[in-house]
């Protein structure tokens, strides 16, 4: 239990590079075990990256991360699936030529074993049952992004990182995952990249946002008022090239 | 006819254990590897050594000789191939035609130039064959070459479709990123993949030296077969691997109808046509159909006045 009351996930001074560019420009953050926090900020503010460094895709050049008080900053991103940490990525990157029940499996046959089997991920997620012997490359986005959420349970993990969740999605489908998404508070430490404000401040116990990888502004959305967030994303807005992507 | 038919069948198992493996290196290292004829030329030599020099009986040999190779692959992914892998996309051409020439040259200093056959040390299996109706002869080894490559990949397709192993194949071969983020690891995979295709090599050079002669220098037309054999059946499928060893055996066996030293240009030729057919195939549904395609060419003057 000792290991629980250690904070989720802490990072200290953390510097991730793009070749010459500063993408997190030493970034410190600690994330309590169950907290449910709302990553909100630009595009090519940083957030993307910061999620691939927590996760080990992306390396940390200065700094550390601890998850439950343990280093893992140095750990693959494989080795860090196994100590607890799950991303589902930007863009989802399912195995398109497999089937969903596979797709799932794979994570499950290689992630930590605990309460997240198939048939309670179904559970958690109704619509990913029909789907389960088709072939995830056919999905819509919004079936896509359920296996992909489903793919990242099913590891079992202690901290969940879900990047750009209602990114490209109908907002039945939105509506449909946070939904199921809210079962999950409580269970698990839920880190969420979110572009649409409102509904980051309604789900999320926290709200960080990001601009050019520095954080700018960490509150709760009961404290933060709306005006204080634009400001945080909008000043920095205007003061860069307005992005595309 | 129809016996060179059955012939260039049979054949064709023995192109296609030859070509699994360099599919298998590419579709998921992404690894394209020019010494995989002369891995295949090693594991010939190797088990002639172990039968001629080291009196081991013929099985054992081939057994040692599996096993041997699949450590060798494994260490070669682990120690060359994944450093070459990270140096772009040139390097690993280059470090694998180095690594064929040295292959080459060291299996010609320690096992000498001689053509040489595991023929004679497999009793009467070498020239033993059944009588078919309609007067056909097939020789037995042919079989049972063509029963152990349909066997072999056949189990491969089970391993690759059925198994939490070939499940953490097939992810990382689509997405590796991907991969490590249910917790595969893809260096392992990779290694994996890796002693698997070289033994795969190593069997077809035993093959080889079963049905015919092997020296040191046999392993670059070996390469060509087993390229020829993944291009006509299609990158990345086991099926499509046996079928392109199928076609390509029995191209030969039918070009030798024509002429004996027709036999392998044949098989080049229809090599050739499918890789043409393949890259018009491609052009084509960029274009939106044949129809479309057909008519870009043609009308290329219009085209341009167009434009212009």
């Amino acid at each position: 239990m000792t290991s629980a009351q250690k904070p989720a996930l802490t990072l200290t001074d953390l510097v991730g590079r793009h070749g010459q560019l500063q993408a997190i420009k030493g970034l410190s953050l600690t994330v309590e075990p169950n907290e449910v926090l709302a990553v909100i900020g630009a595009n090519g503010a940083g957030k993307t990256t910061l999620m691939r460094m927590i996760a080990g895709l992306h390396p940390v050049a200065e700094g550390g991360i601890l998850l439950h008080g343990a280093p893992v900053t140095t750990m693959p991103a494989h080795e860090r699936v196994k100590a607890g940490i799950a991303l589902s990525p930007e863009g989802r990157r399912l195995f398109g030529d497999m089937t969903v029940a596979e797709n799932l499996m794979i994570a499950a046959e290689n992630g930590r074993k605990g309460d997240w089997t198939l048939s309670t991920v179904c559970d958690a997620f109704p619509q990913l049952t029909p789907l389960l012997g088709r072939l995830a490359g056919g999905l819509s986005g919004g079936q896509r992004q359920a296996v992909a959420i489903g793919r990242a349970l099913i590891s079992n993990p202690s901290v969940i990182l879900l990047d750009e969740v209602s990114l490209g999605l109908s907002p039945a489908a939105v509506e449909g995952l946070y939904e199921s998404l809210a079962g999950l508070k409580g269970q698990v430490t839920l880190i969420v990249v979110e572009q649409d404000l409102t509904r980051a401040m309604g789900f999320a116990s926290r709200l960080i946002c990001i601009a050019e990888g520095v954080l700018e502004l960490d509150g709760t959305p009961a404290t933060l008022s709306r005006q204080q967030i634009t400001d945080a994303y909008f000043g920095i807005h205007k003061a860069e090239e307005p992005s595309h992507a | 006819m129809l016996d060179s038919l059955i012939q260039g069948i049979l054949l064709g198992g023995y192109y296609a254990v030859l070509a699994a493996g360099l599919s298998l290196m590419f579709g998921v290292v992404r690894f394209i590897n020019l010494a995989h004829g002369d891995m295949a030329v090693l594991g010939a030599l190797g088990s002639l050594w172990l039968v001629q020099s080291a009196g081991v009986v013929v099985p054992l040999a081939i057994v040692i000789t599996l096993i041997g190779m699949a450590a060798l692959g494994w260490l070669m992914q682990r120690f060359i191939f994944e450093r070459a892998l990270a140096g772009g996309f040139l390097i690993p051409i280059l470090t694998t035609i180095g690594l064929g020439a040295a292959l080459q040259n060291g299996m010609f200093a320690a096992f000498g130039s001689n053509t040489q056959s595991l023929g004679a040390h497999i009793g009467n299996l070498s020239w033993s064959s059944w009588q078919l109706p309609g007067g056909i002869i097939v020789g037995q080894l042919p079989v049972y070459m063509f029963a152990t490559a349909v066997l072999v990949l056949g189990s491969l397709h089970l391993l690759l479709t059925r198994t939490a192993f070939g499940r953490a194949v097939r992810s990382t071969s689509t997405d590796a990123e991907a991969a490590s983020l249910c917790g595969v690891d893809p260096r392992k995979v990779h290694r994996w993949a890796a002693a698997i295709a070289v033994a795969l090599a190593g069997l077809a050079g035993i093959f080889l030296a079963m049905r015919a002669q092997v020296t040191p220098f046999s392993g670059p037309m070996m390469l060509i077969f087993a390229f020829e054999a993944v291009v006509i059946g299609g990158i990345g499928s086991l099926r499509g691997t046996l079928i392109g060893g199928i076609v390509l055996g029995v191209v030969q066996a039918l070009g030798a109808l024509i002429s004996p030293q027709i036999s392998i240009l044949a098989g080049h030729l229809v090599f050739l046509a499918v890789l043409g057919w393949r890259l018009m195939h491609v052009a084509a549904s960029e274009r939106g159909g044949w129809r479309a395609a057909l008519k870009a060419v043609f009308n290329k003057p219009d085209l341009s006045r167009s434009q212009a």
